[in-house]
């Protein structure tokens, strides 16, 4: 409003003369600390414009004197970190996997790089450590559905179960009793009670011991005749309290009606040979390796 | 005699001023704000328990994390930008709108229109997947129109002032204004699938289309989130003082110098990726020479309190607008830092980010917007002052305890997320894996929820309070003596 310069009474320093619904400016200076430090940011800037790659041009872009060039400088890393770790790896790649878990240094290189690998790509259905969850069994205990060798851990690694994409995949196939129509619904209800009774826990003795028979003719092929399972074929243990789809009556029930196949991908593709070797020997040490 | 005509002028000048659309967009900036935080604290509670995702398409973190995002930056802060700069603008250019009421209605109504357009895609799944800038073509082209609008109602009123100059604060929310239209059309260019369905392809791709979004989304943060809340700074922050801006020239300077320098900077989201190495030295270097011109507002807003700091004591409003301005510089100069390739190699992708962010929009944007509301309501509803100052200190002291937390939080996690991710043991493998980065982080998601949980309760404090001064209540506190006059408004009519 006014053009009139003034003098601001507390700090003595005069006004622009300009004023807005009443808000003037006063007349100071730029900081003297804002400008230098001001400057200094840009002089950085410029610094770095020439050790770096910095402005384009018309035919490509200023590389910068240091030469630095972020692709190079990964691939060079990478290289680094594989050439640390080759002495150890070549010999891993040599030897079977028993001949590794013989030799101790190259089983402390194993364990590591084993639960880095199991951490990234197994834990997170078989969890941390191995500890497995609904549908997906632990491998801490000494419950081993295919089998707790380190061959058969190694088998089972390198070419997963019912995985589509591996011919020599583990395979097996439980038949729907249920869906079927294989068993009656009383009969599946007597083995339900019978599989109930081989980790002791009786409900109906009756209808158990009718299923006993059953069992005999239709289950024990491939769960044996003590139904303490076989693991050539992946037929799980009845006896041992351990349950990967559920230990209930309906859990059970739902199982001989129409069964769920669990599939494990096979990991050689992923984790190349050694990679599958440290993890075996990793997870054949979570607990249960036999 | 001579000050009743003074007075009656005055009223004459408030009576051409269309207060009616500031009123509107201040309820509007209250009801979003806290609509946007809630949905914040509840998002802060899903990353610290996953179960609150509820198992639902409509609740997971995917959906609702874009509706916190647009609800605080766009909704909270957009009508708070709308409602401070079409009062700012008018007082200062001594002129009521330009358009008249109707445009100004427009605005308003076609604003909110957007907001629920907006989120209600996002709910049900409808994104462009951009970063702050999720709507698709349709809300898009909407937006664009109401955007119009609004450049034509406040570069009209500019045209028609009847001030010799521009005020300072008037050349921040017009820059903003352009610039976040030229950033927006060009962000969005796509092309829909059909005029009848909701998707569209963007028109880049690749590393440009990368590129493209962070020019955008960095500077949604440069111009929406600082040049507009510069201009709310350099009118509220010399109001509420009641002292001259510090240095004109200043003003001037960093002005040009931040306009100029931050539409440069947005490569710096894209370090260490398919980004060529020359545009992220350009981007870094760029946001290291933003560190002072940022400063520059922070310069001005603090040292206008020369020989006014003993308000600080007694005035809680005028705390917001200074604390806003100390975290103003505060997040300024860790975003320069955090720029530098160096420490973003160890910042980047961990929640020292989310940290930062939050430093700025909590600390800053937020801080400036409260106190702004609580200037204006009192006077826009012409009560006789705010309905409670103690519960402004409340609201003050509970909203800054839940920054602290949040922000520490943020950059604890982070840090050390960062840390762990890059620590390799003697074996030459990764010491963790990533999801036991997950698994140390859970505290700091629960304090930093917490801290969240705060900051809502401190702005349900402010909207009680504001609702009461609308009903131009008084409430009986005892109070300081320089409180019970000085923070009296304009008289009572």
């Amino acid at each position: 409003m006014a053009n009139e310069v003034e003098r601001d009474e507390v700090t003595g320093v005069e006004t622009t003369g300009h004023e807005w619904d009443g808000i003037k400016e006063l007349n100071n200076p730029l900081p003297r600390w804002w400008v230098l430090v001001f400057y200094a940011t840009i002089a950085f800037s410029v610094l770095w414009w020439i050790l770096y790659p910095s402005w384009p041009t018309l035919t490509g872009y200023w590389k910068g004197v240091l030469g630095s060039n972020q692709r190079l400088d990964l691939d060079r890393r990478l290289e680094e970190a594989r050439t640390a770790q080759a002495r150890w790896l070549e010999k891993i790649a040599e030897l079977d996997t028993a001949a590794v878990a013989a030799d101790p240094e190259l089983l402390a290189f194993a364990m590591r790089g084993g639960e880095v690998v199991f951490k990234e790509n197994c834990a997170a259905c078989h969890g941390l450590g191995g500890a497995g969850q609904f549908n997906f069994p632990s491998l801490a205990d000494d419950d081993w559905l295919w089998g707790g060798t380190l061959e058969e851990i190694e088998y089972t690694i390198r070419h997963g179960i019912r995985f589509a994409e591996d011919p020599e995949t583990r395979d097996s196939q439980m038949p729907a009793f249920g869906a079927d129509e294989i068993l009656d619904r009383q009969q599946i209800e007597d083995v339900v009670q019978y599989v109930l009774s081989l980790s002791g826990r009786v409900e109906d003795a009756a209808a158990a011991a009718r299923g006993e028979e059953i069992f005999a003719e239709q289950c024990a092929a491939c769960h044996g005749v003590d139904g303490r399972g076989v693991a050539e074929i992946g037929a799980p243990d009845l006896a041992d309290g351990i349950w990967l789809y559920g230990g209930e009556p309906k859990d059970i029930r739902a199982q001989i009606a129409q069964p769920r196949h669990g599939v494990m991908p096979g990991w050689e593709g992923r984790l190349g040979d050694e990679f599958v070797k440290m993890v075996t020997i990793y997870v054949h040490n979570l607990g249960g390796g036999e | 005699m001579a000050v009743a005509a003074v007075h009656a002028a005055g009223v004459r000048a408030e009576a051409a001023y269309n207060e009616d659309v500031v009123r509107l967009f201040t309820i509007a900036t209250i009801f979003w704000g806290i609509v946007g935080f809630l949905v914040g604290v509840y998002i802060a509670f899903q990353l610290a328990y996953p179960v609150l995702n509820l198992g639902l398409e409509w609740t997971t973190f995917g959906r609702l994390r874009p509706i916190h995002t647009s609800a605080v930056i766009f909704a909270f802060g957009g009508n708070a930008l709308l409602a401070t700069s079409l009062y700012v603008v008018q007082r200062t250019c001594r002129t009521s709108l330009f358009g008249g009421p109707a445009l100004a209605s427009f605005l308003f109504w076609g604003y909110q229109l957007f907001i629920v357009l907006a989120a209600t895609g996002y709910l049900l799944g409808v994104t462009q997947s951009r970063e702050y800038a999720e709507p698709e073509w349709y809300v898009d082209i909407w937006i664009t129109i109401v955007w119009v609008v609004y450049l034509v109602i406040f570069f009209g009123t500019l045209l028609r002032r009847k001030e010799p100059h521009i005020y300072v604060a008037n050349w921040f929310y017009l820059a903003f204004i352009i610039t976040i239209a030229i950033l927006h059309i060009f962000n969005n260019l796509a092309v829909p699938v059909s005029w009848t369905g909701t998707k569209s392809y963007s028109l880049f791709a690749g590393v440009q289309d990368a590129l493209v979004q962070w020019w955008y989304g960095h500077n949604a943060v440069g111009f929406f989130l600082t040049a507009g809340f510069l201009g709310m700074m350099y009118y509220f922050v010399p109001k509420q003082a009641e002292r001259p801006i510090y240095s004109y020239r200043l003003s001037i300077v960093h002005f040009w110098a931040l306009i100029f320098l931050y539409i440069w900077a947005g490569p710096h989201h894209l370090h260490y990726t398919a980004l060529p190495d020359w545009a992220q030295v350009l981007g870094m270097t760029f946001s290291v020479m933003l560190w002072m011109p940022s400063w520059g507002g922070m310069i001005n807003g603090l040292m206008t309190l020369s020989g006014a700091w003993d308000k600080l004591r007694w005035d809680p409003v005028l705390r917001f607008l200074v604390v806003s301005v100390a975290f103003y510089g505060m997040s300024t100069f860790e975003g320069p830092l955090m720029s530098i390739r160096q420490v973003n190699a160890l910042s980047h992708y961990t929640d020292w980010t989310i940290g930062h962010v939050h430093s700025g929009a909590l600390g800053w944007v937020a801080f400036v917007s409260f106190g702004a509301l609580y200037y204006l309501v009192p006077r826009l509803w012409r009560a006789e002052r705010l309905y409670s100052i103690r519960l402004v200190e409340w609201h003050f002291w509970i909203s800054t305890l839940g920054v602290v937390l949040y922000i520490t939080a943020m950059w604890v996690s982070g840090i050390m997320q960062g840390l762990m991710w890059r620590s390799y043991d003697s074996l030459g493998f990764l010491q963790y894996s990533f999801v036991e980065t997950v698994a140390a982080m859970h505290p700091f998601y629960v304090i930093r929820a917490f801290g969240g949980v705060l900051f809502l309760l401190g702005a349900l404090i402010m909207a009680y309070n504001l609702w009461r001064t609308m009903r131009r209540e008084i409430r009986e506190e005892e109070l300081l003596p320089s409180q019970a006059g000085a923070l009296r408004v304009t008289p009572a009519q």
